[in-house]
């Protein structure tokens, strides 16, 4: 990387904090990355007063001695701004784009203000890394997946919780008492009229009409333009108690950590908005027809074929909805006579297509590999019910990432089960495909579980790939017999063809193929910022749950009025996330979600680890023991052998202080920290 | 002395013990209820005695499985069985039939247009995509999704509850229902999916569906994961209807008023036939039934300016309950919708699984829709010259056939050609048979450089199983000439009378 020299080359650096506002980022963006090689060896020796940190210009000498032999050199950034950026560079400087002969430049220009609105506009969809340490490769390093911590708040705010649902319910029914009587016309969707039945029933409505009415200006906030690193929300307001919004007319700009753009690929520019342009010129907009008539383009063989190779397996299908893969794939692969056992977190989708199915269902505690041991055993010695006939075929169904609990799914224990029962695995990694693993290709890569494990694989192509649609994997033999049996294949209209150049492109980004270097970075700075993020909220004293490298991070709030009033608090913030309650969590475990994405640089964590200490000190969200890290840094001696670690955190449990950092040392401590263990 | 010594002991014990009950609060109060009940009614004391020990017995027992039929086994014997067990493979292997939809599918290289490239390098002309008003190669409409596609990026990265919620899908949904003339509108990313999720999201368990025999696959599902109880009729048969309707009434009549629903489609996906509206609103109004009905096929054809059936027979959309249609077919955009009134479509935001657990549409086609949508308000003549074309296309095939007729209505640009039954009866045809004679039809259509296709079908769990006939599919599209039209029909009808003169 040899634009890290960029910086050593100029002889007066002013700025080379390692903090990074966006103005700096824009002024020295026309001018970086020197390609040229005989500069390199000047750039070494002529190091700059204020040179880097040892690590990374060893780090950077050793990239850029690997790199000769590569033929392009120099892998590009995503976006133009690298590291510390010179004001004036006096030596080579070039364009984004690593190929074009650069321009050699002596005196620094400033941005023309149409090129510093065209960055700001591309910065705010995509950050451009701040520093070089920004990166982590994740990777199971072996053995045993331990299950994640989970962290229980004091009995008062548990307590607090339920008091809270039950003023909220008896509040409900005394509203609606009167409701009845007063606002008849409010009510008539509820009770039977004319000799209709009900519209909806008043019991399962109650929870939508008393309780989800009261929050819901912080669901389906409309938005616009790119669901990137930052999102603009369509502001709106309500003067009959959230019961219609009207648009005010103004917009506002928000950190992004609500979309699931995992590496960021929700761009309108760059290479794969040009591609997916030039395919719409091509290609015309849609393929209208379903995917067995003639609604097959060379585009969806190409696409499926990319996939094929990403997922690991042999072949794959490609679908226009992710929830219709799912919806769809069950009944293809059980019927009657077969058990489908299903992690109890699994996605609505799966249990829609294992309904649909009409085989027999059976939950297994999440993650819980003992359970579904206990399962496993009942089902195959007991048989069928009542007649006792063995299963057909026994189908285990789970997530590779878990979109609300943040867990993955333990594929170690599963394989090691599924050896010794014989079972067939479904893998759903909607969240985890390109998000987890060294190379962004699901658990099966981040656990370095050959893919041949898992009999399918099924995954959207709607969140690391910034597309829509959904996939599944496996052996040839099975994918030709499914092409004549998925229902969806059949009837589901086909992906058009921008939605598969955008697959297709990004994929080829992840792999290397297409602007090497690029994918690579957007996969470790996932990872970095992931880490960062649960690192630093764990450090501030909130109750995080899931893995570490998982980029779904739940903080739980408890109390339903703290929803809300975070997703408020942030918004005033400008950043908008997501808040979660009962249905989609257990009653008491409300949560605010993040979904953190490699468009995000350390500095917009920062402002969100800002603002979540501020708002945690207000609302008291600060209740975590330390049980699930975030402690403060051990002395010396304390640093356990690998094998003694659990007994260590046990012993150390008992006296453990919570963990309060103040936000200033999280975010100094944050970087080299994020690199070891997290618990 | 032993024994006095224990004695002692034992008293100090108890004295011990007595002293410990007294310190209990509320012990008092026990010793008194025991020693008045003791006295005035020994047992009483005795059957309150033997209450608490069962009590706690039960307490302490072992746990016991309480479902029926459970053999108890040894972990060895479970182990034993384990390795007995040999699964079925998951996915069997496929018969021939569907070794042949594999083999014989269709690949089009380059843009889906009036005429296609095919992956062997022939041009051919299209008659197999839903590209009617040929939309799909407008150069406007590609401008405006670049646009899109320029501001909006590809995929918008989340459900609609979470920040999906995009200004466009709002356009979208407010330009559907203004176009239907309904007071709102929803919009799902996929059409097929679209009824699935509509069904279950207001018929439960116990409330009551009557269903047309021919409905959609699509609406099957719908019905079969609703769980509610299903009342059938026969196709299109309005008299049958009204005595299932009839029928239901007298049975509910004492029971509890649940929901019920009538499901039928506009134009049907399988027999290509169109609905007789009127009757229906009529019958439901009689019977009080909510009415679900399917646009997917003629949202965007029928009616004036392709508004549907409603427009095409003259009903007022809001007599419908809930208009489902498919923005994906001649729209060229994707994704499918619900109208009606606000309420219908409000429950559906938060109950609706389709809508609520799934990624939204991706911008460019929301746009893509509004584009159409006002194309064919603007444009009558496009869906004029569409009825025409199908009008020519139908002469060509039905009346001069001696193999097959079309069981499409005349409006429909979709023609569904079904083998006539004295020829099935003649030759012996068995359902499989006709699929594969079919496909050689098709076959020899693309040899003389017409693409049609069969109609795909596929059976489901869903009992009572629907029967389709095996039929051949043809799409007429505006993007050619009559003549082209005409011509390309003489190719079908030739293709046909070839394949099915060969087979004795």
């Amino acid at each position: 990387m040899p634009r890290r020299f960029s910086s050593n080359s100029s002889n007066d650096t002013p700025s080379n904090s390692p903090s990074f506002s966006s103005a700096s980022g824009k002024g020295g963006t026309a001018i970086k990355a020197p390609t040229v090689k005989s500069n390199r060896l000047s750039q070494f020796f002529s190091v700059s007063p204020k040179s880097k940190s040892e690590p990374q210009t060893a780090q950077a000498a050793l990239q850029a001695a690997s790199g000769t032999s590569q033929p392009n050199t120099s892998s590009p950034p995503i976006s133009s701004a690298s590291l510390s950026l010179p004001t004036i560079s006096l030596s080579t400087a070039t364009a984004d784009n690593p190929n074009m002969d650069e321009l050699p430049t002596t005196l620094f220009q400033p941005p023309t203000p149409e090129e510093a609105r065209r960055l700001a506009k591309q910065h705010a969809q995509f950050g451009p890394i701040g520093h070089a340490s920004h990166r982590y490769s994740s990777r199971h390093p072996g053995g045993v997946f331990p299950e994640p911590v989970m962290d229980e708040p004091p009995y008062y705010y548990l307590l607090t919780t339920y008091i809270s649902y039950l003023i909220l319910i008896a509040f409900g029914h005394v509203r609606d008492f009167f409701g009845k009587r007063f606002r008849e016309e409010n009510y008539r969707h509820l009770k039977p009229r004319n000799g209709y039945g009900a519209l909806n029933s008043d019991f399962d409505n109650f929870y939508v009409r008393r309780l989800k009415l009261r929050i819901n200006d912080c669901f389906e906030r409309p938005v616009t333009g790119v669901p990137g690193r930052t999102i603009t929300l369509i502001d709106r307001a309500t003067d009959d108690h959230n019961h219609h919004f009207y648009l005010t007319g103004t917009t506002t700009d928000t950190l992004n950590l609500s979309s699931y753009n995992y590496l960021g690929f929700a761009q309108s520019e760059g290479p794969c908005a040009d591609i997916a342009e030039e395919s719409i010129r091509k290609y015309g907009i849609t393929s209208p027809s379903t995917r067995a008539e003639v609604g097959t383009q060379d585009l969806h063989v190409e696409v499926e074929d990319l996939v094929a190779r990403f997922a690991g397996k042999e072949a794959s299908m490609v679908f226009s909805m992710g929830f219709g893969t799912n919806a769809n794939i069950f009944p293809a692969l059980v019927s009657k006579g077969c058990l489908l056992i299903s992690d109890e977190l699994n996605h609505a989708s799966i249990r829609f297509g294992a309904r649909l199915s009409g085989a027999s269902i059976a939950m297994f505690k999440h993650n819980d590999m003992k359970d579904l041991e206990i399962k496993l055993r009942e089902a195959i010695s007991q048989g069928q019910p009542r007649t006792h006939r063995p299963w057909k075929k026994i189908l285990v169904v789970v997530e590779g990432l878990y979109s609300m609990e943040g867990s993955m799914c333990n594929l170690p224990g599963l394989v090691a089960l599924k050896h010794q029962y014989k079972f067939n695995l479904f893998v759903d990694e909607a969240h985890s495909i390109g998000a987890i693993g060294p190379k962004g290709r699901g658990v099966c890569d981040f656990f370095s579980i050959p893919t041949s494990e898992v009999d399918v694989l099924m995954g959207t192509l709607t969140k690391s790939f910034g597309a829509n649609g959904g996939y599944i994997a496996a052996d040839k033999v099975m994918i030709d017999k499914l092409r004549a049996t998925d229902s969806g294949i059949f009837f589901g209209e086909a992906p058009a063809p921008a939605i598969l150049t955008q697959i297709s492109s990004a994929l080829r980004i992840i792999c290397g193929e297409l602007v090497p270097g690029q994918g690579e970075e957007r996969l470790q700075r996932l990872a970095f910022n992931s880490r960062y993020l649960r690192l630093g909220l764990k450090r501030l004293g909130f109750i995080v749950y899931g893995h570490d490298d998982s980029p779904i991070i739940p903080v739980l709030l408890f109390n339903p009025a703290k929803m809300p009033a975070f997703s408020h608090e942030m918004l005033r913030r400008k950043i908008s996330v997501v808040v979660v309650g009962y249905p989609a969590t257990p009653l008491v475990s409300s949560r605010a979600r993040f979904c953190v994405s490699a468009a995000h640089t350390k500095e917009d964590l920062d402002r969100v680890l800002t603002a979540c200490d501020e708002i945690g000190n207000v609302l008291q969200l600060k209740f975590s023991t330390g049980i699930a890290g975030g402690a403060f840094p051990p002395t010396e001696e304390l640093a356990p052998p690998p094998e003694m670690e659990k007994e260590w955190h046990r012993k150390r449990s008992d006296q453990m202080t919570p963990p309060r950092w103040r936000v200033e040392d999280v975010i100094r401590r944050g970087v080299q920290d994020v690199q070891s263990p997290l618990y | 002395m032993d024994l006095q010594e224990t004695q002692r002991l034992v008293s100090e014990y108890l004295h011990e013990l007595a002293n410990l009950f007294h310190r209990v609060p509320g012990s008092a109060i026990f010793l008194r209820y025991v020693k008045s009940s003791y006295q005035d009614d020994p047992i009483r004391s005795a059957v309150e005695l033997f209450l608490f020990l069962f009590a706690v017995r039960y307490l302490l027992a072992p746990k016991y499985s309480t479902k029926p039929g459970v053999v108890p086994l040894s972990d060895d014997e479970i182990d034993d069985l384990v390795d007995e067990w040999t699964p079925e493979p998951l996915v069997g292997s496929p018969t021939t039939l569907e070794e042949m939809e594999v083999d014989k599918r269709t690949v089009i290289v380059g843009p889906v247009g009036p005429k296609s490239k095919l992956a062997n390098g022939r041009t051919v002309t299209n008659l197999g995509s839903y590209n009617f008003y040929n939309f799909n190669t407008n150069e406007a409409l590609k401008e405006k999704a670049i646009q899109t596609l320029r501001n909006y990026g590809v995929g918008p990265c989340g459900p609609r509850g979470f920040y999906g919620t995009q200004d466009v899908h709002l356009k979208t949904e407010a330009d559907v229902a203004s176009f239907l003339g309904t007071a709102a509108c929803i919009i799902y990313s996929q059409a097929f999916s679209t009824i699935s999720s509509v069904i279950p999201a207001f018929s439960k368990r116990g409330d009551i569906i009557v269903a047309d025999k021919g409905v959609s696959f699509a609406i099957r599902k719908g019905i079969q994961i609703s769980r509610s109880i299903v009342r059938w009729y026969e196709h299109n048969d309005m008299e049958d209807l009204e005595r299932v309707l009839a029928k239901v009434t007298k049975e509910q009549a004492r029971k509890p008023l649940t929901r019920r629903f009538i499901i039928t489609e506009g134009l049907f996906e399988s027999h290509g036939d169109m609905v007789d509206l009127p009757k229906i609103i009529e019958l439901r109004l009689k019977y009080k039934f909510r009415l679900i009905l399917d646009e997917t096929w003629s949202f965007g054809v029928l009616g004036r300016t392709g508004r549907g059936i409603t427009e095409h027979q003259n009903v007022d959309a809001a007599e419908v309950d809930m208009i489902v249609g498919s923005l994906a077919g001649p729209l060229v955009a994707g994704g499918g919708f619900c109208a009606g009134s606000e309420e219908i479509v409000h429950h559906q935001r938060i109950s609706a699984s389709a809508y609520t657990f799934s990624a939204a549409l991706p911008a460019l086609l929301s746009t893509t829709a509004s584009a159409t949508i006002n194309i064919l308000q603007t444009n009558p003549e496009t869906v004029s010259q569409l009825r025409e074309y199908t009008k020519a296309m139908r002469a060509q095939l039905d009346p001069r056939s001696d193999w097959v007729y079309c069981t499409s209505a005349p409006e429909n640009p979709i023609l569904i050609l079904v083998i006539k039954p004295e020829v099935v009866a003649t030759k012996k045809l068995s359902p499989s048979d006709q699929q594969f004679l079919l496909q050689d039809v098709v076959d020899e259509c693309l040899a003389n450089g017409v693409l049609i296709t069969r109609l795909k079908t596929l059976e489901d769990n869903f009992e009572p199983k629907q029967v389709v006939p095996p039929s051949l599919k043809v799409c007429v599209t505006v993007g050619l000439t009559k003549k082209e039209i005409e011509k390309a029909g003489t190719t079908i009808r030739h293709a046909i009378t070839k394949v099915m003169s060969k087979r004795r």
